[in-house]
Order: C-alpha cells, then structure tokens, then sequence
C-alpha cells in the first residue's frame, strides 16, 4: 500500500504518468481496430438470439436419469419435427430449448416430456414465448437507448460543455459496440439479460467518464490566464492523477459483477445472473478503458481546434521556445535531464497543434522548442 | 441536481455533523420500525425467485376495430382477468398493464398453470341472453322443473307453463329480500330496463313480428332433438352446483366454453340462483359502450346506460320487444360475461333507438359502474395472446435467490478486502456507509412490497449487487479527494472539508447520469428490464442520501479523532505514506518541489 499510495501521490503530483494523450492516435487506432472487428463479427456471425427474440420454447427438468439424446428425440417427435437443442445444466436436470415452437404447440411437449422423465408436468419449468415480445423487449430497450443518449449529452453539455458531452457519446457509443460484438464473436446467447446488463454499461460507462471530466474541468479552470500548459497537457495530467481512483472504481464495479458471474455461471448454469453479468463484464471493462483511452484524448483533441485554446498552445510554444533558448546557450549539462516528457518529440515538430505533450513536465518551462529536433533525452 | 456550478460552497453540514447522522439514523429506525408494524419483514419476491407462473399477454385489435389499445380498454381488461384468475381460488394473482399494449399476470406457486392459461389466454364474451327460468344455487332434484320447451325457440310458446313453475314466478319477487348483500342480485329483481325514450310506434312492428321466424336455425330442427335437448338442460341445470367458488369457476368454464347460440346453464356471480338461458341475441359487440351516470332528473339515482352500435341497436329492439311481451322471468335477460350471470334486467318495453338504461332500487355508484365496465368489456374489441409464458418451480427460484445471495455476499466481501487493503482505516467509514446504505434498501424495498406492488425478482437482485459499485465509487471519490487534500500538505480536518465540496460534485453529477440511466429505462422499457432499472435508480437515490447525511459527517467527527488526524498508519490517511513530505506544509507545491528531483518520470 505504501508504494500505491506514493504511486498515488506521484501520480497526482505529476512525477509520474503516462501520455495518454500523446499517444492517443495509437489508442485509437486499437479503439478502431476493436470496432472494426466488432462490426464484422456483427455483419458476418450475427447475434445468437435467445427464443426470448426468436420465439420458442424452453423447459427445465429437475434431476433425471433420462439421457440428453433421448430427451432431444422426444422434444423433437412430440414438438412435430422442431429441432430441440438439449442441454445438461450443472444440478443434473437437462435444459431442452425449441425454437419457432408457438405458445400452444409447446404444451404438449411439455406433458410428453413430463411423461417420459417421469417427473411431474408441474415440475418443469418452462418458458414459452412468443416471438412479438421479445422484440418488443428489444424495441423498448432501443427507443431507451435513444432517448438516454439525447438527455444525456443535453445534460453534459448543459453541466460541461459540448465537447466533452460528444467525446462521452462517442465512447458509450464505442463500449456498447464492443460489447455487442464479443457477444457476436465469441456467439454468447442474447437474452433479455443482456439486454439489461448492455443498459447498465450506459450508465456506467458514462458514470466513469463524467467522473474523469468532472477532474478535467476542474484543471482546466483558468487555464488561458497561463502560459505553461496546453490544454492537452492539462488534460493529461488531470487523466493521471484521477487514475487511481479510476482503476479503483473499475476494480470495485468489476469484484461484485465478476463474483455474479462466477457464481451464476458456475453453480446454475445458463441463468439471468449470468447473463446480466457477463454483459456487464465486458462492458464495465471496455467503459473503464474508454473513459481513459479514448475520451479524454478526445476531448483534447476538440478542444485544441478552439481558437482560444489554438492561441494557448502558441503562446506556451513561443514561451518554451525561449526558454529553451536560454537554456540552451547557458548550458548543455543543464538540458538534458529536464527533458523528462514521455512525449515522442518529433511529434512536436509536425503537428499544427502541440497536443502531445507530457505527463511530467509541467514543474518547469522545459526546452520544447518547436522544430528543434533534438533527440530526446532520458525519456521512459 | 443540477448543473454542477463551481465553487459552492458547503453550507451547514460541516459545522453540525451530529444533526445528519441523528437524522439519517432516526430514517433507518422508523423504516424498520415500519417494516415490523406493516409485519412484512422480507420483500416481496418475483416469480422468478419464488416459483410460480408469469404470463404476458399482448393486446390484439379485433378486426375492423383499429386504435381500440388505450389505457381505458387496457384497465377494464386487467379488471376482468384478475377477476377471473382470482376466481380459481388464488387470491394473491398479481395482473397489472406493462408498457402500452401488454399485461402480466404473475400467479404465484400452488396453481395449475394449465388451468391459469386457459382463463388468461381466452377472450372475455359477453352475450345478452334471454332467461328462460332460474332457481336458487343449490343442486337440486329435477322435480318442478320448468317445461323444455322453453329453449331456444317460440318463447311465445312455453309462456304459460314457464309462468306456472313456482320456482320462476316466485323468484320474481323474493330474491331482492334473500339477498340484499349483493348487488347483483338484489338488483335483478327489480331492475327495470326502460327505453330512453317513451315507447313509441316502434313497439308494435317487432312485436307484430312473428317471434318464430325471427329465432335461429334451431327452430327447424325437429321436435324432438329440440325437447330432447331441453330435458338434458334441465338436468344440467339440476345438477348444476354454484354454491362454492371452484364450483362456480367450473361451470363458468363450461358456459363460456359453450356457443353463442347454444342453450346454457349458468351460476349467478355470487352462485346464489342458476339459470337456463337461451341462445345469445345480442352480443357484447353489439355494445358501443357502457356507462355508469347518475340520474338527476328522472330521480332514479345510480343507472347503468347503454348505448349500442347501429346493428346492435336493431336486434336490441328486437329482442326486448320479443321479452317484454313475456311473463316474468322470460322477460327477463341476462347479461352474461365469461359464462357468469352479472345481471338479468326485467324488460318493460321494446327499446328503440339503441339506447337503454338499467336501474335498480340498490344501485349505487360502485355496482353501477362494475356492471358498465363488464358491458364495456363486452364492447372491448380486444383480443390478448400469450406472448410468454414462464413457469418457474419454487424449488429453483429458491435456488437463484440463494445463488444471487451468495454472489452479492462474494461481490461485498471482495469489494470489502479490497478497501481495506487500499485505504486502511478509512475502509470503516466505508463499510458503515455500505451497511447503511444495505439497511436502507433492503427496508424500502420490504415497505415497497406492499406499498406499490414492488417485487423482487432475479435482475433487481442484480441491480443491487451491481449497486454496490456504484455506492462504494461514491466513497472512492471523496477519500481520493481528501488523500489529495493531504498531499498538499494540509492536515486532515482541513482536508476533509476542502475535498468535500469538490467530491461532491463529482458524486452528484455521476449519480444524476447514473439514475438518469435508470429512469429513462424505467419509463420506457418493459418487464424485466424494468425491475432491473428500479434496483438501479432507488440505490443510485439512496447512495447520494448516504454520501450526504452520512459518509461526510462521520467523516468530519473522525477526522476529529486521533487516530485519524494523527495519520496513524492504519488510518489509511498517513500523510508520508500518501507522500506528502514535510515541506510542503503551507507551501505551494509548484514552488516547494526542487527541481532535483523529476526525474523519476
């Protein structure tokens, strides 16, 4: 603890940090390539939705001693020719789903079952739905989605600025396309459950990065009455010393969802606990990872084409420019350990707006000149 | 909470910490308090984790009959199938609408699911049929029975003989008095149908009418199928048994199981008399609607009017002048909902126009307007599909409750190590704040229950576990604000007054985005999503509650304590090991950090 917590305070002081806004075109490069490879496991794979979308039927039985083959050959005969997929479920009951079987066409199959396993008709549990309701499910869920994201990004832009509430959506809107497409790739079943844990990561999601804003615009209070930092810079540093508390959120959110999905998956089988928390999983994990990679860095981004923000950046330029100046004619020795920016420096040269800037350097003016060229010194 | 506007400034809570915790802990001694008075002392559980069946039947428009799904068709409807679930002897079914065009129907566990679907899943009938006799509700010999004769057809025919049974004609006059308790019947003897207006010229043409050509096919069946088929309903009838309720639920079965035009027998709705009735003239969608007015003028007080569509206003004509001509009780007809007598008005006069009121000596409003909604089911051109069904055995609800239990006690205890390892000390206050926060919940979910209905089901169990993070965030935020504080090199006191107003913020804008999630998920989805959305929302409410009235006071008196303020190494806030280092008191840390030593980045 004694090292996170100096970890902490490094962080929060700036000793310490990573650039994440400098190298934000790498993190979003990957950001790119996950939603590509999501969107193409949408188009080419699809989502296997559960009969709560398709319709269909699903029954339960307690114990029995009846074979998964012989269940499937019954639900298949008395269903009239319906395929029936069989499961075993970890209590030692089988798990027999039907798809496309209507509401009245499953009650038979559920008594022919019940005759053959012997059990009581009572006794197992079924599911019978018709295909319009979980659409309508699907449909509500949609139109909410929807009417969240307006009042949403109203809201943040009302509470912050516009900016910040177009950087959030475009990381919400990033983390629910990750999440759908693991669910396409890796064919999770989409269930109502999902549904529901795919609605939480908005709130989440979101929860994460309005937190990670909220330090932002704190930092970045007052900030054109300075000429050290470019607004980049300050959103770097602001990113790093909300970091612990980041990833001790994320961690905290992710303990409870995990120990759901632990225990959902591994002591009921397929279950809404689990699919609710597997959902929330990969969500929560791709909601941390956005808040920090993706939107900040975004935010930045939009911010430095603001005029005021552009005439910011110049002016922190020409004042390092003749910092460095000085520096440099006074002495060489002097240089080089200064330059502790984690920032690749030829970055600095080509780019219009000197977003890339470092986590530790905001203590002094440091010899960042534009177009100097030098090779960077002690940077890690 | 609104926008977060800088630099506001705490009021109040900082100086008087007592007075939050007071208040916080008095909420939590009444609620349960309340919990133990109202005797419900565990929450209500959902199907899903006790075992039971749920349906969710979808609205149909009835042909010809588009826009007919609206709250008004919706409510009736839901009153009548919780009227007819609730008559198979459960009482605790739960029938309510969700979103526009659906209605659930949870029926806890102990029910036949078969028996439950076919009352959910058939359509309510309603059909006018004309009396042909009735006798009191107990199982009788098929002694002085009405003659046969009298079903179906030529009611002209059988008048005499029908009026000659004592059981009929006595009836007339007596049942108001056996039974005055219940509406509906002490109502059927005396009600009187009137036309709206006086009876004009318009009797005579359907009395002129010759009643037998008038009446269905059946008429030219031969005799003797016809007399064959009455002796057989009068010994339905004798056999009938309408005095308890599963009894009563059975035969209401077999009546509306029966075709409109087929002879049936049928229990009054409090099984107090059984009838004979004739083929359906009119039928419920003959009634355009249905309602239940006072009588202001006419002095009548409570009445049930009725108006008809075009079609149905001209066999109501019809067949009330076909009735009125009749000695009591074919005079009469009965307004037949589900196989269920609801009422059977006495007809004085053929109603022309297709308007007509009932009224009745102990109408009232409530009665009235019961008997308006059933004639507006009639008229409800609804039909509902079973869109799902899910049955759950108690035996594996119980088994997701204990396993959401046991994943919620993991997930806490994780979240619990994880804080102490990290902040020590201040993981107290955080699991205080978590156990209050707990208390709170669990009893405003148990005084939900009965309150609005609330119900736990399997995502609302997610909802509060997921919850958990979202609260212990809350803590997250202000201590880190407060280390923050200590690492500029205040002490704790100060420290924790300065982090606050800044936590706050921070805590109230990501709540309000949090429980704008769950609110706007709440109004719009359906079912179980929206168990899920309320868990969300009322945690997200009473982690703000917690955060205010609890988490900061405690922590302004703790920060009073030594092993607080002396940042002991335990206490989670020692300022060398946040690495505030002693020259940074009171000093700006931009100017104190030499410049030696950066290089660690």
């Amino acid at each position: 603890m004694s090292r996170l917590g100096t970890l902490g305070a490094r962080l929060y002081r700036g000793e310490v940090g990573y650039d994440f806004v400098g190298k934000r075109k790498i993190w979003y490069g990957i950001s790119i390539l996950i939603t590509i490879t999501a969107i193409v496991g949408l188009a080419v794979r699809g989502l296997n939705l559960g009969i709560e979308f398709s319709g269909g039927a699903v029954f339960e039985t307690p114990k029995t001693s009846v074979s998964a083959s012989h269940a499937r050959e019954v639900a298949e005969s008395a269903s009239g020719g319906h395929t029936a997929v069989v499961q075993e479920l970890g209590r030692g009951g089988l798990r027999i789903q039907i798809s496309e079987l209507g509401t009245k066409e499953a009650l038979p199959v559920q008594e022919k079952l019940a005759k053959e396993l012997d059990v009581k008709t009572s006794e197992i549990e079924t599911q019978l739905v018709g295909p319009s309701w979980g659409e309508e499910i699907a449909n509500k869920a949609w139109q909410g989605l929807a009417i969240f994201m307006v009042l949403v990004v109203i809201y943040l832009a009302i509470a912050f600025e516009w900016r910040m509430a177009l950087a959030a959506l475009i990381a919400l809107i990033h983390d629910l396309t990750i999440t759908v497409g693991v669910y396409a790739l890796v064919g999770f079943e989409v269930t109502p459950g999902t549904v529901i844990g795919l609605l939480t990561i908005l709130g989440y999601s979101l929860y994460d990065t309005v937190v990670v804003f909220d330090g932002l615009k704190e930092a970045s209070k007052d900030l054109t009455k300075q000429t050290r930092f470019t607004y980049s810079e300050i959103a770097n540093r602001s990113l790093n010393s909300t970091l612990v508390r980041s990833i001790n959120t994320t961690v905290v959110a992710l303990l409870p969802v995990g120990a759901l999905l632990f225990i959902g998956g591994g002591a009921l089988g397929a279950g809404m606990l689990n699919d609710i928390s597997l959902a929330l999983f990969v969500g929560l994990a791709a909601g941390a990872y956005s808040s920090i990679f993706i939107a900040t860095p975004l935010v930045a981004d939009l911010k430095e084409r603001d005029p005021q923000m552009k005439a910011l950046a110049k002016r922190v330029r020409a004042k390092r420019a003749s910092a460095a100046a000085k520096a440099d004619s006074d002495s060489d020795a002097e240089q080089k350990p200064q330059d502790v920016t984690p920032q690749p420096r030829a970055e600095d040269g080509d780019e219009p707006t000197p977003a890339a800037a470092g986590a530790g350097q905001r203590r002094q003016p440091t010899s960042r000149g534009r177009g100097r060229g030098r090779p960077s010194g002690k940077r890690r | 909470m609104a926008a977060p506007k800088k630099g506001r400034r705490s009021s109040g809570s900082q100086g008087r910490p007592g007075r939050a915790l007071v208040a916080i802990l008095v909420a939590i001694v009444a609620l349960t308090a309340g919990m133990f008075i109202s005797g419900h002392t565990k929450p209500r559980l959902g199907i899903d984790l006790a075992g039971g069946t749920s349906f969710t039947l979808e609205a149909k428009n009835q042909p010809g009959k588009p826009n007919a799904i609206n709250s008004d068709n919706m409510n009736t409807a839901v009153n009548i199938i919780e009227r007819r679930v609730n008559g198979l002897g459960v009482s605790e079914a739960e029938v309510q609408t969700q979103g526009d065009k659906h209605i659930i129907v949870n029926i806890p566990k102990g029910m036949d699911a078969k028996q439950a679907r076919t009352q959910v899943g058939t359509t309510a009938q309603l059909y006018f049929r004309p009396v042909v006799t009735y006798t009191d509700g107990k199982k009788t010999k098929p002694t002085a029975s009405p003659t046969p004769t009298a079903t179906g057809t030529g009611k002209s025919n059988d008048k005499g003989k029908a009026s000659s049974t004592p059981t009929a004609t006595g009836a007339t006059g007596t049942p108001s008095a056996s039974s005055a308790s219940s509406s509906s019947q002490g109502r059927a003897v005396s009600e009187g149908l009137k036309a709206d207006k006086t009876p004009s010229a318009s009797e005579s043409p359907s009395a002129s009418e010759s009643p037998k050509a008038s009446e269905t096919p059946k008429a030219t069946e031969t005799p003797k199928g016809e007399s064959s088929k009455a002796d057989d309903l009068t010994k339905q009838l004798a056999d009938l048994e309408c005095t308890t309720p599963a009894d009563r639920a059975k035969a209401r079965e077999k009546a509306a199981g029966a075709k409109p035009s087929d002879s049936v027998v049928a229990c009054d709705r409090d099984g107090s008399r059984k009838f004979i009735l004739g083929p359906s003239q009119v039928e419920g969608t003959d009634v355009k609607n249905a309602a239940s007015v006072y009588d202001s003028q006419g002095g009548g007080g409570w009445i049930v009017e009725l108006n008809f569509t075009g079609s149905g206003g001209k066999k109501w004509a019809k067949v009330t002048g076909e009735l009125a001509k009749q000695q009591p009780p074919q005079n009469q007809f009965a307004i037949v909902l589900d196989g269920e007598v609801y009422s059977d008005p006495r007809v004085d006069e053929s109603i022309v126009g297709g308007r007509a009121q009932i009224s009745g000596p102990d109408f009232d409003q409530k009665n009235t307007s019961d008997l308006a909604n059933v004639l507006s089911y009639g008229a409800l051109p609804l039909s509902f599909d079973i869109a799902d069904e899910t049955t759950v055995s108690a035996a594996l609800g119980g088994e997701q409750l204990e396993a959401g239990l046991i994943a919620g006690a993991i997930g806490l205890a994780l979240v619990v190590v994880y804080l102490v390892v990290y902040y020590r000390g201040l993981a107290l206050i955080a699991l205080a704040s978590l156990a209050v926060s707990a208390v709170l919940s669990y009893t405003i979910m148990v005084l939900l229950g009965p309150g609005i209905g609330f119900a736990l089901n399997l995502p609302a169990v997610c909802g509060a576990i997921v919850a958990i993070g979202i609260t212990a965030d809350s803590f997250i935020v202000y201590f880190e604000r407060i280390r923050d504080e200590i690492r500029e090199g205040r002490t704790l006191r100060p420290a924790v007054e300065r982090g606050w107003p800044r936590a706050r913020r921070t805590i109230l804008v990501s709540d309000f985005v949090s429980f704008l999630a769950a609110a706007v998920l709440y109004i719009v989805t359906v079912g179980k999503v929206q168990g899920f959305a309320f868990t969300l929302g009322l945690t997200t409410l009473l982690d703000v509650v917690v955060v205010f009235l609890f988490t900061k006071p405690l922590m302004t008196i703790l920060a009073r304590r030594k092993f607080f303020a002396s940042g002991h190494p335990w206490s989670g806030l020692d300022p060398r090991r946040l690495g505030a280092k002693p020259p940074l008191r009171r000093s700006r840390r931009t100017t104190a950090t030499a410049p030696a030593d950066p290089k660690e980045a």
